[in-house]
């Protein structure tokens, strides 16, 4: 196991509020309202963040959006390799998203290949009108032809660091830290 | 975590293991709720169901299980195979090995068939029921019922009644419950008693009415009418009488007692239409949760259970 | 060729001589002591025990019939390899050892190819199938040592009060594989905890007792000498015992497996631990050790069962009761019952050699002068990890690989020749 330094911390909590209130405001923006508009937070940590841009976009727009979360573990294409499996945790999505405007939510938008599970798996769901990606970090190397739609910070990184998004609900606090493996 | 290669009993799995073996099966359990009950996890891996017995119920909810989990899955049945022709079961063990599962699914009527082939094979083997041995996934099935329904397992109360002396349903689940913190009271004919069962941590009863005194869940076994051709006991109509649950006896147990029965159920016998049908019956969610589990143990045994979400 | 071993711990039970000693050998019998010359060998026992030649009284050769199991050739080397200078071989052969001619045909084997003294035991019925008796004159008079239909139980109390009634007039033992078929039915291993768990139908320690209580009784009654094979239950040694202070004509031997393992030993399905009578529980093995230690038990044989490595791999309820036990023997014997105490070593050689041979009127199993020279020399120090791929018997089928032994065989010798050397 290598050892993991904290090289420097990016993004403080004040940094994290503004850009999902900016995130906010653009999915409003580029929906024209909040119609046939639903989020979905990835397991984990995309999870609290869909549920903190629901809340700013009813503060923004007075509407409550429904949020749902995904777990993509069953939709992986690395379980032969791995040699292990993860954890498989539930599904949570009790609403329909047939013609609905799908936006999901990750914290890091790396590889792409998380994105292309979960986008399966919402497929597997029922047939959305749409599917829009939000991610607090965009680091590059992307293995996938993805991008974001909402991004909160473009980080450029080594692909030897790890960067972490740490929030109150999972980590006691709001930051986000490159990570520099030792 | 679960890091055994195989599942050939829930003898000597410690309570995390069994806990993670049903949260597993949570998630499993959504998947099969849906409208596209299918996800791409098990692609390219193959599962074989290699039974010696008949069983439309158990080979079925695996076959549904690994279809869903988008495993291949082929289906061996002993009249169909070369079992027929004579062939041992450790040479259809490296037949079915070169031919490339990755899992076999192995019901037998022999106790510790699943042991053999565990021991001949690289594939993880499930044991699907080897005869009055075990019935792992039977079991977990189960606790999965029953933890579904209580939100719990320590502290209740299980009676398992009918031929136990016969029963992998009722071994098991004495362990699984056992370890699980539950009180496991086994109750039926002493002719179809076990020997030294109360070491496994379980109480024996005789009277059908004192093993029903306070139950949370009564799980009935099937008798099978060739138990009278060889004289263990008089008759299925005395034993009904003795044994069979009805309103009057399930009225001793806790108000909201799950009954369960893990089928085919004997109509008239152990159970009747009020007691199979009524409100306290769970057997119709135990089949559903039946396929979740198996999904859980197929996704485990193809891997292992470990988290890995950084570097993904 | 002679032979002086010097210097060894003489052990001769029918002299009851327990001395350090000198042992001459002189054309093929023990004799009184002589000078040395050119032709004579000289063994250096110093250290060693010398006991007069091993007899197992309960093997089964496999010959004729069941050659890939094992042959008289191979079962014997297996017994000069353990110590053994002879073996009583049960007449569950194929066709079944019942009649003059199976029991010449053996005899004449044994001589061929025999690395040990060869003792047939003729069946008690007809093919054993306990329904007539077989013809024990013709067999007696050909060489049959004692009767048996080890293996194939004699449910029927009628056929088993005729033959020990013949058999008392021959002045042959009747050996009683002791087993109540309705009670045993389908059984694969003891009846405890284990069959429970384990999900295996059990042989109650009752199918036993019911049927020594029973041929006691018609021993008693016949005065006929019965001889217990393989006793394996606390019941079963309390009849024996009670048995032999009434004074009735019985004795009763002990297997290495029942003193030594438990039916714990069939865990995960072991199918080399798969033996009838089976492995029972510790209150068995502890009354086996209290009998054997208190005289009850006069014999330990090893019920040498060989089969084959497919025959034994397959599914619990399908393989073949039965282990190999002549290679791994005398090693039980003193790491169990002699390093503990429970026997001295002249008790340990009595029960190996000098009862086996008086029960079956065989003129062995003694050191006194003029008697055969069939000699076992044992060095109680050695240890050794038992790796069945050594022994010299085609069966593997042993519970105790890997098992560490302490105290065996070195030399072997039959009519005063080396039939084994470490």
């Amino acid at each position: 196991m290598p050892v993991l330094r904290e090289k420097n911390r990016i993004i403080d909590q004040d940094g994290i509020r503004r850009a999902l209130t900016r995130i906010a405001h653009e999915i409003i923006e580029r929906n024209k309202g909040t119609d046939n508009l639903v989020l979905i937070g990835i397991r984990r940590r995309g999870v609290p963040l869909a549920r903190r841009l629901a809340d700013n976009i009813k503060e923004i727009e007075g509407s409550q959006v429904p949020v749902g979360v995904l777990d993509i573990t069953l939709y992986r294409d690395d379980l032969s390799t791995l040699g292990y499996q993860p954890i498989v945790r539930q599904t949570e999505v009790n609403f329909s998203i047939e013609g609905k405007k799908v936006v999901l939510v990750d914290d890091v938008l790396y590889t792409g290949r998380t994105t292309r599970a979960a986008m399966d798996a919402i497929m597997d769901l029922g047939r959305p009108q749409n599917i829009q990606l939000a991610a607090l970090i965009d680091r590059g190397h992307r293995e996938l032809p993805i991008r974001a739609d909402y991004v909160g910070k473009n980080v450029p990184t080594a692909r030897l660091e790890l960067v972490e998004v740490r929030l109150v609900e999972f980590d006691g606090v709001d930051e986000v830290v490159i990570m520099e493996k030792t | 975590m679960y890091k055994h290669k195989d599942l050939l009993g829930l003898k000597g799995l410690a309570a995390e293991e069994l806990i993670f073996l049903l949260d597993t099966a949570r998630p499993m359990k959504e998947v099969i709720s849906r409208p596209i009950k299918k996800v791409p996890t098990l692609r390219g891996r193959t599962v074989m169901n290699l039974f010696y017995e008949n069983s439309t119920r158990t080979r079925g909810s695996f076959e549904l299980a690994a279809k869903y989990l988008s495993a291949d899955c082929v289906n061996i049945s002993s009249s169909s195979s070369s079992v027929a022709k004579g062939e041992s079961l450790y040479d259809t063990a490296r037949t079915i090995q070169a031919q490339g599962a990755d899992v076999i699914v192995l019901r037998h009527p022999m106790a510790g068939a699943p042991h053999m082939l565990a021991k001949a094979v690289k594939a993880a083997v499930i044991n699907a029921g080897d005869g009055a041995h075990e019935h792992p996934t039977q079991a977990l099935l189960d606790l999965f019922t029953v933890r579904e329904q209580r939100g719990k397992i320590a502290g209740l109360t299980v009676t398992i009644i009918g031929d136990i002396l016969h029963s992998r349903v009722a071994r098991s689940n004495i362990w699984g419950f056992t370890t699980l913190g539950a009180e496991v009271r086994v109750c039926g004919p002493p002719t179809l008693m076990p020997v030294e069962l109360t070491q496994t941590g379980a109480r024996v009863f005789y009277r059908i009415e004192e093993a029903l005194e306070g139950a949370d869940v009564v799980m009935m076994l099937r008798i099978q009418a060739e138990r009278q051709q060889q004289g263990l006991f008089p008759g299925l109509r005395e034993y009904s009488r003795l044994y069979g649950l009805n309103r009057e006896r399930l009225s001793l147990a806790k108000p909201d007692v799950l009954v369960m029965h893990p089928g085919p159920v004997n109509r008239g016998v152990e159970l009747g239409h009020d007691t199979a049908d009524g409100p306290e019956s769970v057997i119709e969610e135990q089949v559903t949760n039946g396929v979740a589990v198996r999904m859980a143990l197929l996704y485990l045994l193809t891997g292992g259970g470990a988290h890995n979400e950084a570097d993904y | 060729m002679k032979l002086i071993i010097k210097g060894g711990r003489l052990l001769d039970p029918a002299s009851g001589r327990d001395e350090t000693a000198d042992v001459y050998v002189q054309d093929g019998s023990i004799s009184s002591p002589f000078a040395p010359d050119e032709n004579t060998e000289i063994i250096d026992a110093t250290g060693k025990l010398v006991a007069p030649g091993f007899i197992d009284m309960h093997v089964h050769l496999r010959e004729p019939g069941y050659e890939y199991k094992e042959t008289i050739a191979t079962g014997t080397a297996a017994a000069a390899r353990g110590g053994f200078t002879g073996v009583a071989c049960m007449p569950n052969t194929n066709p079944v050892t019942d009649n003059r001619f199976i029991i010449e045909f053996v005899r004449r084997r044994a001589a061929e190819s025999g690395q040990a003294n060869v003792y047939p035991i003729g069946a008690i019925s007809r093919g054993s199938r306990g329904e007539e008796l077989a013809e024990l004159g013709d067999m007696r008079d050909a060489g049959a040592v004692a009767f048996s239909d080890d293996g194939r139980p004699v449910s029927d109390a009628g056929l088993m009060r005729r033959a020990m009634q013949y058999c008392r007039m021959l002045d042959a033992p009747v050996i009683s594989h002791c087993e109540e078929k309705s009670l045993a039915a389908g059984g694969v291993m003891h009846e405890g905890y284990q069959s429970t768990i384990l999900g295996l139908k059990g042989i109650p320690s009752s199918a036993e007792e019911v049927m020594v209580a029973r041929d006691i009784i018609l021993a008693a009654e016949t005065g006929c000498s019965l001889h217990i094979a393989h006793l394996s239950t606390a019941g079963s040694v309390a009849l024996v015992r009670e048995a032999k202070k009434r004074g009735y004509p019985v004795t009763a031997e002990a297997t290495p497996q029942h003193f030594t393992l438990t039916d714990r030993a069939v865990a995960q399905y072991n199918t080399a631990a798969k033996v009838n009578p089976p492995l029972r529980g510790d209150r068995d093995v502890q009354a086996l050790r209290e009998g054997l230690a208190d005289g009850t038990i006069d014999v330990i044989a090893t019920d040498h069962a060989p089969h084959t490595y497919d025959e034994k791999n397959v599914e619990f309820d399908l393989a073949p009761f039965g282990l190999v036990g002549l290679e791994t023997a005398v090693g039980l014997v003193w790491t169990e019952l002699v390093h503990t105490g429970i026997l001295t070593p002249l008790q340990a050689v009595a029960k190996l050699a000098y009862n086996p041979a008086c029960i079956l009127g065989i003129n062995r199993g003694t050191l006194t002068e003029g008697s055969a020279a069939d000699i076992t020399i044992i060095d109680p120090g050695i240890t050794e990890s038992v790796d069945p791929e050594r022994f010299a018997g085609k069966g593997k089928n042993t519970p105790f690989a890997g098992r560490t032994l302490q105290g065996l065989p070195v030399i072997t010798i039959r009519s005063g020749h080396y039939s084994y050397k470490i």
